[in-house]
C-alpha cells in the first residue's frame, strides 16, 4: 500500500493565518492594488498640501482671473485668480477628512447597535429595527441634507450628518452577521464555559465579523466622499474661501463655458478618488470573502 | 397571502412612526431657539412671539409633536414662511417634474443597465465583461453633478444640440420638454444603470447555472431563446423589485441634477428651502420622500411575493 505524503510546496502552510491569506488574495487582484496606489497618492496629497501646493489656495489676484491652464498654473486659475491645482491638493484634505470622518461616525454608533440587536434580540432587536427602517426609508442625501440645514452649513456638520445618513447600513449588516455568528459552536463553546456576554460579544463574536464590516467601511467612505462634495456643492459643506472639491464646482457651474477648467479638475480628483475606493473595497471584498468572486 | 400583506402592512406602522419622531426631532437640532432661528434676521420680539404661538413653540414637546402628527394625518405639512403657501401643495406642484426627470431616468437606467448585466453574465470572463464591469465602476464612481457639467460641455457649449438648463412643460411642447430633459434624465439615470447591471449580471450568473437552463440546452434551442427566455425572464424578478429599492438614490441624485439643469422640481424645493431657512418645507419634502419610498418599498415585496411561485407555497 502506498503511503500517502502531503507536498507542503503545493499547499498553503496549515500555520498561515486566515488575515494574511486574505492579504495574499488582496495583493494578486490588480484593480485593488490600483485603487489603492490612488488612495495612498491622494493621502499624500491632501498631508503634503501645504509643501507641494505651488501657490496659497486662497490668495486671490485679479491679473489672472480665469486663465486657462499654462506652464505657471498647470490646472489654470479661477474667477478670482486663484491657482487651480493648489485648490484641489488642499481640496482632497477636506474630502478625504469628510471620508474617513464620516464612516468612522457610523462605524462608532452603528456597529455597538447592530452587536447589541443581534445578540439580544427579542424585543429590543424589533425597536431597534424598526428605528434603522425609518432612518433607510429617509432618501440618504435628502436625510444629510436636512440634517446639514439644521445643524448649520459646515464640513463638520456635513461630516455628522452624512454619518448619521450612512449609519443604517452598518447597523444593518453588522446584526445580519451577529445572528450568524451567534448561533455558531465557538460562541457556544464560549458561552458554556461561562464567559459573560459583553465578552462573548467583544472577543468571539465582533473579530469574526470584522472583515464584512471593513469592505462595507471602504465602500462607504466613496459614497461619503461624493456626499461631502454634493453638500459642499450646494453649499452645505466646507464653506469658501476654505478649498472643496464641491464647493469649487459649485463656483465652476456659473463659467462652464468661459473657463471649463475650473469644473474639469475638481470634479477628475473626486471621481479618481471615489473610483479608487470602489476597486479597493471590491477587491477586499473578493480577498475576504472568495464567494463573491463569481 | 393575505396574512402575508397583513403581517408586512402591520410592520409600516411603527417604521412611519419612527420616521415621523426623526422629522419632528430635526427641529429639534436647530442651535438656540428654533423661534429665533426661524425668524432669520428679524429680531422684532412681536414677531418672534408670533412664530412662537403659530408653530406651538410655547408648547411641552410632547403636545408639539402630537399637534404636527394630527396636522401630518390630516394633510397638513405646515405653511412655507417664505411664500406663505402649504407645503402639501408645493410638493404637489413640483412632484410632476420630478415624477418626469425621475421615470425618464429609471428607462436610460433599464434600457443600458439590463442588456450590460445580461451581456456580462453571458460572456462571463470575456472582453464583454470587463467592459460591462468598467461601465458599472465608472457610474458608480461618477458624482452625477460632474457628469452633468461634463455634458453640458458637450452638448450645449461645444455642440450646440441641446438647452444646458431650464424646464418645459410637456403639455406645452413635448418636443422641447424631451429636449431639455434628455440630458438630465441620463445624467441621472447612470448611477442607477450600474446598479441594476451589477444585479442583472449577478442574478443572471446564477439562473444561468441552473438545471433548466442545461435542459433547454440540451433540447437544442438557440442560445438566444435559452438566455432571453429561459434565463432572463426569471433573473429579471430580482432585479425589477431591487429596482425599486433604487427609488432613494433617484430622489438623492434629483436633488442634484435638478440643481445644475436648473429644472424647478422636488429638488431644486428643498434646497431653495434650506437657503431661505423654510424648515417646515424641508420637513415636509423628507416626510413626503420617506413615506413614498415606504410604499413602494411595500409594492415591491408584494410584487416579489406575486410573482415568486415559491413564496407563495
Amino acid at each position: 500500500m502506498a503511503a500517502i505524503t502531503l507536498d507542503r510546496t503545493t499547499t498553503e502552510p496549515a500555520e498561515t493565518k486566515p488575515w494574511r491569506r486574505a492579504l495574499g488574495r488582496l495583493v494578486k487582484r490588480r484593480g485593488a492594488m490600483v485603487g489603492l496606489f490612488v488612495v495612498l497618492f491622494f493621502i499624500a496629497v491632501a498631508i503634503l498640501a501645504p509643501l507641494i501646493s505651488p501657490y496659497d489656495p486662497v490668495a486671490t489676484n485679479w491679473g489672472l482671473v480665469r486663465k486657462p491652464p499654462s506652464a505657471a498654473h498647470w490646472f489654470g486659475t479661477d474667477e478670482i485668480g486663484r491657482d487651480v491645482l493648489a485648490r484641489v491638493s488642499w481640496g482632497a484634505r477636506a474630502s478625504l477628512l469628510a471620508g474617513v470622518v464620516s464612516v468612522c461616525i457610523s462605524l462608532a454608533c452603528g456597529v455597538p447597535i447592530g452587536l447589541v440587536s443581534g445578540y439580544v434580540g427579542g424585543f429590543l432587536d424589533g425597536l431597534l429595527m424598526r428605528i434603522t427602517d425609518a432612518m433607510l426609508a429617509c432618501p440618504f442625501l435628502i436625510l444629510a441634507i436636512a440634517l446639514a440645514a439644521f445643524l448649520g452649513p459646515n464640513l463638520t456638520n456635513a461630516m455628522i450628518a452624512i454619518g448619521i445618513s450612512a449609519m443604517p447600513a452598518f447597523i444593518r449588516l453588522t446584526r445580519a452577521q451577529v445572528l450568524n455568528a451567534k448561533v455558531e459552536d465557538y460562541v457556544e463553546a464560549a458561552r458554556a464555559v461561562g464567559n459573560p456576554h459583553l465578552r462573548i460579544v467583544l472577543r468571539h463574536i465582533l473579530p469574526n465579523i470584522v472583515a464584512p464590516i471593513m469592505v462595507q467601511a471602504t465602500l462607504a467612505i466613496a459614497a461619503a466622499i461624493i456626499a461631502e462634495a454634493s453638500l459642499s456643492f450646494l453649499g452645505l459643506g466646507q464653506q469658501p474661501p476654505a478649498p472643496s472639491w464641491g464647493s469649487m464646482l459649485n463656483t465652476a457651474k456659473n463659467f462652464l463655458s468661459q473657463a471649463p477648467w475650473m469644473a474639469v479638475w475638481p470634479g477628475l480628483a473626486i471621481f479618481c478618488v471615489v473610483l479608487a475606493f470602489n476597486l479597493l473595497g471590491d477587491g477586499l471584498r473578493d480577498a475576504l470573502d472568495p464567494r463573491h468572486r463569481a | 397571502m393575505l396574512a402575508y400583506l397583513l403581517r408586512r402592512l402591520a410592520l409600516i406602522v411603527p417604521t412611519l412612526f419612527f420616521v415621523s419622531v426623526i422629522i419632528f426631532g430635526l427641529q429639534q437640532l436647530l442651535p438656540g431657539d428654533p423661534a429665533l432661528a426661524m425668524a432669520g434676521e428679524e429680531r422684532d420680539p412681536q414677531v418672534i412671539a408670533f412664530i412662537r404661538h403659530k408653530y406651538h413653540l410655547d408648547q411641552p414637546l410632547p403636545v408639539r409633536y402630537g399637534l404636527w402628527v394630527a396636522g401630518v394625518l390630516h394633510g397638513d405639512l405646515g405653511e412655507s414662511i417664505r411664500i406663505n403657501r402649504p407645503v402639501l401643495d408645493l410638493i404637489l406642484e413640483k412632484l410632476p417634474v420630478t415624477a418626469e426627470l425621475a421615470g425618464l431616468a429609471m428607462c436610460f437606467a433599464l434600457l443600458i443597465g439590463i442588456p450590460a448585466g445580461v451581456l456580462s453574465a453571458v460572456k462571463n470572463g470575456t472582453v464583454w465583461d470587463y467592459g460591462a464591469n468598467v461601465f458599472a465602476l465608472w457610474g458608480l464612481s461618477t458624482p452625477n453633478f460632474w457628469l452633468g457639467f461634463l455634458m453640458i460641455l458637450l452638448f450645449s457649449v461645444q455642440l450646440g444640440l441641446l438647452p444646458a438648463s431650464g424646464f418645459v412643460s410637456p403639455f406645452e411642447d413635448l418636443r422641447q420638454n424631451l429636449g431639455a430633459m434628455i440630458m438630465p434624465a441620463f445624467v441621472l439615470g447612470n448611477a442607477i444603470a450600474a446598479v441594476m447591471m451589477r444585479h442583472t449580471r449577478s442574478a443572471m450568473l446564477q439562473v444561468m447555472s441552473t438545471d433548466y437552463i442545461r435542459t433547454a440546452r440540451a433540447k437544442g434551442l438557440v442560445e438566444r431563446i435559452v438566455v432571453l427566455k429561459h434565463g432572463l425572464r426569471n433573473a429579471l424578478v430580482p432585479v425589477v423589485t431591487l429596482g425599486a429599492l433604487e427609488f432613494g438614490q433617484l430622489l438623492s441624485g434629483a436633488v442634484l441634477t435638478e440643481q445644475v439643469f436648473t429644472i424647478p422640481g422636488f429638488g431644486k424645493l428643498i434646497v431653495d428651502a434650506v437657503f431661505n431657512r423654510d424648515y417646515a418645507v424641508v420637513q415636509g419634502v423628507v416626510l413626503f420622500t420617506a413615506t413614498a419610498y415606504i410604499v413602494l418599498n411595500l409594492l415591491a415585496d408584494i410584487a416579489y411575493f406575486l410573482v415568486n411561485p415559491r413564496l407563495r407555497a
